[in-house]
């Protein structure tokens, strides 16, 4: 899901300022086949999340910082899964309906509506720039977790990767 | 004689009245369906003209043209719009407009027709049949609805890299409504 996140975000940022072409067309429809694929899977991930409590933040973490992460982690769930759904409104609003893989149409959310498409890519955008940001604050605190504080935080992220070595 | 001119004159009346010599381009239609990647994209054309002789009782005899100003295409996205006029696709400044020449309608029963022609578009000419329904509307107008589905390619529309079927379908369906008035 990382990865799909990785390539949508890439794909995203260098599709947008391409001239028109077959290129152009494809990419488009391959970031919005990732950004479905996302959602769907991430919806497994927070029904899992909901009845499974995550293990406790490290004793002697200082208050402000585990509210911190709560906050920090609750926002990536949040823009995990508003992100793909901006971006079909979006895709409503210019008047081009998502089709999965090709083959399953999602319905149009909104009608058609130029003013209205360029205001949500804009906001599109925007909630792309703020997860990289969010995604940036995550690495960057667990990369503190483990050189500075020797917590075994980053470790214990990776536990199921482990386990199945 | 006396009785035979006035009725003679009434069968023309009724000849006259039930032709049609006009299409009103500002109320009929033009519009296209596109595929890319799957996804169908609506578009239509803006401007067109067409001149028309056409009686529902005798259309054997009918002809008529149409024609329609390529560049007044909008696919609904003004990138698109600049992209499809130019060489790759319709070429407009070369080939500024797509003719469609009313060669004959066969009457099908029940308001439905057969209407064949030729249809020149990009420089290719080929015949085309399509089948269409008449649906008188009031004050001696009616409407003639058809759709049908034309292979691009057939006619060098959208070549070079746009040539590739997997992104944008060889297969446009095309969809008019012409108001026909006498």
């Amino acid at each position: 899901m990382a990865l799909l996140i990785v390539v949508g975000f890439g794909v995203g940022l260098y599709m947008a300022d391409l001239h028109l072409s077959p290129l152009k067309l494809r990419l488009f429809s391959y970031h919005k086949w990732i950004g479905v694929t996302t959602w769907a899977l991430l919806l497994p991930r927070i029904v899992w999340r909901l009845g499974h409590a995550p293990p406790p933040l490290p004793a002697g973490m200082p208050a402000w910082e585990q509210t911190a992460a709560r906050a920090g982690h609750l926002l990536l769930y949040v823009l995990m899964a508003v992100i793909p759904i901006s971006g079909w409104i979006m895709s409503s609003a210019q008047g081009v309906t998502t089709v999965y893989l090709g083959l399953w149409p999602l319905p149009d959310l909104l009608a058609k509506n130029e003013a209205l498409g360029w205001l949500l890519l804009a906001v599109h955008r925007i909630l792309n720039y703020a997860l990289l940001g969010a995604v940036v604050l995550h690495v960057a605190a667990a990369l503190k977790h483990h050189f500075i504080d020797r917590d075994g935080v980053l470790g214990r992220m990776f536990r199921f990767t482990r386990a199945a070595e | 004689m006396k009785i035979i001119v006035p009725a003679l004159l009434l069968a023309c009346a009724a000849a006259q009245a039930g032709e049609y010599r006009h299409v009103d381009a500002a109320r009929s239609q033009i519009r296209f369906t596109s595929k890319q990647m799957g996804v169908p994209v609506d578009g239509v054309f803006r401007s067109f003209d067409a001149s028309l002789a056409f009686d529902p009782q005798a259309p054997a005899a009918a002809s008529g043209r149409l024609r329609i100003a390529l560049a007044s295409i909008d696919t609904g996205n003004q990138e698109a719009n600049e992209e499809v006029a130019g060489a790759q696709w319709f070429d407009t400044r070369r080939y500024p407009m797509a003719q469609f020449e009313l060669r004959r309608i066969l009457p099908l029963g029940a308001g439905r027709f057969q209407v064949s022609g030729m249809l020149n578009l990009k420089g290719v000419s080929r015949p085309l049949t399509v089948d269409a329904t008449l649906k008188s509307g009031g004050a001696n107008q009616a409407a003639m609805d058809g759709a049908f589905v034309l292979k691009r390619l057939d006619f060098g529309v959208g070549g070079g890299v746009w040539g590739d079927v997997g992104v944008v379908a060889n297969e446009v369906t095309l969809r008019f409504h012409l108001v026909l008035e006498p």
